[in-house]
């Protein structure tokens, strides 16, 4: 009697150039993936803005995800790169808070030890050589100092007035540097809106893996406050005198 | 008969941007430049505060240099996730030595400390070029050069960094005399030596585009650590 052959689904591959044999390897790309993230101190606080995309190589494939985040009651987070890196990374802080909050000791956790717990856990698995394929920015207030920093892939850390990811470093820093830079105690509400929305704007106008619809969030005295999506207001009229690679 | 090891499970393939050669290389270049110069009774250290990603600029203050005693400092450069990770082991490694001990470790016994220190990472190395600088035990200006795998020579005078290739020149010849007919040897006084050390940061900083911003600069004689910290042009 002929063996039974079975026909499987059309989804199952057979092995291509990579054999599923040979060494044990890591994540060595992102593949879904947020673009820049934007941040820097004003008067009151803490302001920080993210697109709503999360891109599938060049297609915008998920375009209502959520970027931005609070951790406890004084930190937000804002992420770029690989989104299902970010959500281990959300597990990872949601059983810390846990725990946190079973100490029942009344200790909230602060930025500067999110700050930390976040960076320690980026380097670590760089030393790894396993990383987790993202650049955060942690922004808050501790005991009312203001706190901005950057941590990415590499485990590389350091704090600054403005801090901007990705493309943003590019398009966005030069801007946040001039308009932001000694003015951080200063800087109104308004003002701040209005720089982070520029920036915003620059980056959708040039960043091809953007969206034009984007979350504002900002940490005072009040704790973190994380908008709902908006649009920024584009003028394309200048396209129409464009022609070859334009100028 | 259907050979199942041999299959793969969709989905098999990604979108890929950009085609890279070679995988994921854990280490980054973060730029800065540090520099030590050593008295009869005193040593100076000083190290910018840029820290930088290629052309980009991260920040304007990211200190690199760290206090570790009463009579001690470390200055690092290269890659800044690694260094500060060196600066905190050598930090726990000093406080465990206190409370074994009840004295603060010394600064030859510290500079050994981190010739171990890298040398356990012999394999995975720190990619960090630190000075360790601070008074031996005969009140003298000691300064430790080392490699990233714990080689250690004690110096007179030493650069580090993204300029180190402009100082230590610039250093061989003020603090070490080198090519000047006449030069009596010896150690500089304290008023030359800072002079010197500030000189050699607002060159560097015309010149090297990783090393600018601000500069730390710790003066450590038996009176304790004096440090300032001077602005260096922002561009």
């Amino acid at each position: 009697m002929d063996p039974i052959e079975i026909r499987l689904p059309h989804t199952i591959q057979r092995p291509k150039a990579t054999p599923n044999y040979g060494p044990r390897t890591h994540t060595t790309r992102p593949i879904v993936t947020g673009t820049s993230v934007i941040a820097f101190k004003y008067k009151d606080g803490i302001m920080m803005a993210a697109d709503c995309l999360a891109s599938y190589g060049s297609l915008a494939r998920f375009r209502n995800e959520k970027r931005l985040m609070a951790v406890g009651e004084t930190t937000l987070l804002g992420v770029s790169g690989d989104m299902s890196d970010f959500q281990h990374m959300q597990h990872t802080l949601e059983s810390i808070l846990t725990q946190e909050y079973d100490m029942d000791d009344g200790q909230k956790l602060g930025t500067k030890s999110v700050y930390k717990c976040i960076s320690n856990i980026m380097y670590n698995r760089r030393t790894k050589v396993d990383p987790l394929w993202n650049s955060y920015v942690i922004g808050g207030l501790d005991n009312g100092e203001k706190i901005l920093g950057y941590v990415d892939l590499y485990g590389t850390t350091y704090q600054s007035a403005t801090i901007a990811t990705g493309f943003g470093g590019h398009l966005a820093q030069p801007i946040l540097r001039r308009r932001v830079e000694g003015r951080e105690d200063e800087l109104s509400e308004e003002e701040a809106v209005q720089i982070l929305d520029e920036c915003m704007r620059v980056l959708f106008y040039r960043d091809a893996r953007s969206l034009n619809k984007l979350r504002r969030a900002k940490v005072t005295a009040q704790g973190v406050e994380i908008s709902e999506p908006y649009m920024l207001e584009t003028n394309w009229s200048f396209a129409e005198s464009i022609t070859g690679y334009g100028s | 008969m259907m050979d199942y090891a041999s299959m793969q499970f969709a989905p098999t393939e990604v979108p890929v941007e950009h085609h890279s050669h070679g995988g994921w290389e854990p280490y980054v270049d973060n730029g800065g430049t540090s520099l030590a110069i050593a008295g009869k009774d005193f040593v100076i250290v000083a190290a910018d505060a840029r820290q930088s990603d290629g052309y980009s600029i991260n920040s304007r203050y990211d200190p690199k240099a760290f206090v570790l005693s009463n009579q001690t400092v470390i200055a690092t450069t290269g890659y800044a996730a690694d260094a500060k990770r060196l600066v905190e082991v050598m930090e726990q490694n000093a406080q465990t030595y206190f409370h074994k001990h009840d004295r603060a470790m010394g600064t030859t016994a510290m500079a050994q400390l981190m010739s171990n220190t890298l040398y356990y990472k012999r394999f995975f190395p720190y990619y960090v070029f630190p000075i360790l600088a601070g008074l031996d035990k005969e009140g003298n200006g000691a300064v430790f050069s080392y490699d990233p795998v714990g080689n250690m020579e004690r110096v007179v005078y030493l650069a580090c960094g993204s300029a180190s290739a402009l100082v230590q020149p610039f250093l061989d010849n003020q603090v070490g005399g080198a090519n000047q007919r006449g030069h009596e040897g010896g150690f500089l006084d304290r008023a030359t030596a800072r002079k010197i050390a500030i000189d050699a940061f607002t060159s560097a900083t015309e010149r090297d585009i990783h090393t600018g911003d601000w500069l730390d600069l710790f003066t450590i004689d038996r009176t304790g650590i004096h440090r300032e910290k001077r602005e260096l042009k922002h561009d």
